[in-house]
């Protein structure tokens, strides 16, 4: 069991909770993601770590609500638990001195890659951060983001904050400006896909966190199994991150749909 | 003791009926579900045996003075003694000869190949005859013992004190704890799901094993002293070196079988495609089958499923459970080679199972959305016999066949689960990754030892339990030096 301590809306889907689990706050890194089941009919549903309080025996996680346990998780409150916390899992990001370092999120996975913006910064490499959103309001964590980035470049697709635009529109900007080293993405599947293409044209190394469909996040059962370089990986524990050069994402992007009908049948009945 | 040949209950026992008499009995038969019934629900198939059937098919058994059933035991359970218990009508004393060689007698009786082990061995089959029903009975004394005893608590245990961790709480790691815990060892299991059990709740069906059966066995081991700590992997949560610092001075590790095996043929990652693994965790720890939980499962109308062993078989028949029109086993081989327990296939067969042996899938094709629509299959014929020496397959030329499907569950086997062996320096692990050990399933590193599929690469329940008798036996004489 674990108990929540704090919560914080970032939007009317979005929420931040941090909540006990001192294990994992010691021993997670960068790019470490958890299990969580919110009770005992809940489905187990993978996160990435956002931040960790070691003293405090905290681990931060952004959810959004999409099916009925997601949905479940962010209607908790402070002082109520999370049935099933489990992890750190999966790789941790490889850090280390590259130079320029643009680190790009669109939505919630601006949570997942706080921490590497962070740990970027601090291994001395030049951080330019490119933000994306539908719209302002869906922009999230800017200040924490700001506090470690050397830029900050802000997307909106309706231009209501920072430029309007796509995240790739940002970081080609970038791209024509200055010698970038690598780039990390985290988003949704279709997001990384088109950054993967832009960055594939400019000759950037890009790595991509990828959150595909797990059971146990643990190797057990391969729900999780994508294409990489021609061979299947499993994400819970080959990655989250891989080349996205290598990353077969329309594959990815249809694997993703496995179970939608089934999760829009369970979020309708919950509504009820 | 219940165990004394000598005894004088014993002896007169074996005098009560003459070999010609007990011989002359059939064996008994398992009452079991229809099969209509039973193919769309979740309820155990086998209703296990009547106390008059139980006496009667125990009172076959002819109490040979060398018993050679026990060599054919895993866990060399003193199977005459638990037996001739039951004839004489003392079934709790016969459940607790199986415990004292058995942490999970209930759990054996229901899934071990006793056709392969102890019933290979019964001198019936010598004579022709069909063996005892030693499978049946173990479960019929455990099922008596947990509905009819009175829980011990168990004060003769004298405690040394000393820590000891387990990785893992399936079979191995079960057995494992079952034993040290007796030698008055203070045990601690550490599982990364959040159930307690392994392949007993995430991968053994409900209808062949229930979960209130497995939950005794684990309730049994909990009131002995044994610690459960859920959610916690050792290797990432906490490491090997943490659990030193802690003062833990064996370490059992009994993970796993990890990755599932897929055979790498094109459109495999189509959707509706999966492994056994993902599938009966879906159904049996997330009970996906039930309107009331969150996880969802496909609950294909034709489903194919590829393999040949007690896994494809619980795979088969949970599809026929989900809904499936059409459940078809895809094997390689012939269905002599077939590893599943011969139960398992002849239910299935009752059930309305489909059987395409000496086939094996090539290709799987999808429609636009990139589900899976059809497999092709090519026709196979058995050749010379090869390593593990069952005659291999090969391919006829030319014939191939299309079958259409909107659910294939792959189950091909497992390699073990890389997380502990990735994690601990020095350990030494072989090309397939599975932790090596010596006899006692010590590893490289002394305070380590190691069992189950994480040592074997994937076996069986009660082979898994054998390993954790071992490691336990020899961790002791360890520990003791």
């Amino acid at each position: 069991m674990s108990k929540i301590v704090s919560k914080e809306f970032f939007s009317e889907n979005v929420v931040k909770l941090e909540v006990e689990a001192p294990l994992i706050a010691r021993s997670r890194k960068a790019g470490h993601f958890v299990i969580v089941r919110v009770d005992a009919n809940g489905e187990r549903i993978p996160l990435t770590i956002a931040d960790s309080d070691t003293e405090k025996g905290t681990i931060t996680l952004v959810i959004q609500k999409i099916g009925a346990s997601s949905t479940k998780i962010t209607n908790l409150n402070v002082g109520d638990e999370l049935l099933d916390v489990v992890g750190p899992l999966g790789k941790a990001t490889h850090i280390d001195k590259f130079g320029t370092v643009v680190c790009s999120g669109g939505g919630v996975g601006v949570a997942p890659l706080l921490p590497i913006i962070k740990a970027m910064k601090a291994a001395g490499n030049k951080v330019i951060s490119v933000l994306a959103a539908r719209t302002k309001d869906l922009v999230i964590l800017e200040e924490q983001v700001r506090e470690y980035s050397d830029e900050v470049v802000i997307m909106t697709d309706d231009g209501s904050y920072g430029k309007a635009g796509r995240v790739t529109d940002g970081i080609e900007e970038i791209a024509k400006r200055e010698k970038v080293d690598l780039c990390v993405t985290i988003g949704p599947a279709i997001m990384m896909k088109f950054v993967s293409l832009l960055t594939k044209k400019y000759d950037i190394p890009t790595v991509a966190s990828l959150n595909t469909i797990m059971v146990d996040g643990t190797g057990m059962c391969g729900a999780c199994r994508i294409t990489v370089g021609g061979k299947t990986k499993f994400v819970c524990v080959d990655g989250p991150e891989f080349d996205a050069h290598q990353v077969d994402f329309d594959e990815m992007l249809m694997r993703l749909g496995a179970y939608r009908e089934q999760e829009q049948e369970a979020k309708a009945k919950l509504a009820k | 003791m219940a165990t004394d040949r000598n005894e004088a209950w014993r002896e007169e026992l074996r005098k009560a009926k003459s070999p010609k008499e007990r011989t002359a009995q059939p064996r008994v038969q398992m009452n079991s579900l229809d099969p209509k019934y039973r193919a769309r629900c979740r309820e155990e198939v086998n209703q296990g045996l009547t106390a008059e059937q139980a006496v009667a098919e125990a009172s076959r058994c002819m109490d040979c003075p060398n018993p050679a059933c026990m060599t054919g035991c895993p866990v060399s359970i003193n199977i005459p003694g638990f037996i001739k218990n039951i004839e004489r009508g003392e079934f709790l004393q016969a459940a607790d000869v199986l415990k004292e060689t058995s942490a999970l007698p209930a759990v054996c009786g229901r899934v071990c190949p006793q056709e392969k082990q102890c019933e290979s061995q019964c001198m019936y089959v010598k004579m022709k005859k069909e063996p005892v029903a030693i499978g049946y009975l173990e479960r019929f004394a455990a099922d008596y013992a947990r509905e009819n005893g009175t829980k011990k608590a168990d004060s003769n245990i004298k405690k040394n004190g000393i820590k000891i961790a387990v990785v893992g709480s399936g079979p191995a790691g079960l057995s494992f704890a079952g034993d040290m815990i007796k030698k008055g060892y203070d045990v601690t299991v550490f599982e990364a799901l959040h159930e307690i059990g392994g392949v007993l709740k995430y991968g053994i069906p409900e209808f062949r094993l229930p979960n209130r059966v497995v939950e005794a066995e684990i309730d049994n081991l909990r009131d002995l002293g044994v610690v459960f700590i859920k959610n916690c992997i050792v290797g990432k949560t906490i490491t090997v070196d943490e659990l030193k610092a802690d003062g833990f001075k064996g370490i059992f590790v009994a993970s796993g079988a990890g990755l599932p095996r897929f055979m790498g043929i094109e459109g495999e990652n189509l959707t509706g495609i999966m492994s056994s693994n993902e599938y009966l965790t879906r159904v049996n720890l997330m009970d996906a089958g039930n309107p009331d939980t969150d996880t969802p499962v496909l609950k294909g109308k034709k489903v194919v499923v590829v393999g040949g062993g007690n896994t494809a078989m619980d795979s088969v028949r949970t599809a026929l459970r989900m809904g499936a029109e059409r459940a078809i086993i895809v094997y390689r081989r012939s269905e002599e080679e077939m590893p599943a327990r011969i139960e398992e296939v002849h239910h299935a067969k009752e059930e309305g199972v489909e059987f395409m042996t000496l086939h094996n899938p090539i290709q799987y094709i999808g429609d636009e959305n990139g589900r899976v629509t059809k497999v092709r299959l090519q026709k196979m014929e058995l050749g010379e016999p090869d390593a593990s020496g069952r005659r291999s397959p090969v391919e006829i030329p030319g014939a191939i066949e299309e079958v259409e499907c909107d659910e294939v569950i792959v189950s091909i086997g497992v390699s073990p689960n890389p997380i502990v062996p990735n994690s601990v320096a020095g350990l030494s692990v072989s090309k397939k990754g599975t932790i090596e050990v010596n006899e006692g399933m010590q590893s490289s590193i002394p305070m380590l030892f190691a069992g189950g599929d994480i040592v074997r690469g994937g076996a069986t329940v009660i082979l898994a339990m054998g390993d954790g008798r071992r490691a336990a036996a020899a961790m002791d004489e360890y520990l003791k030096k």
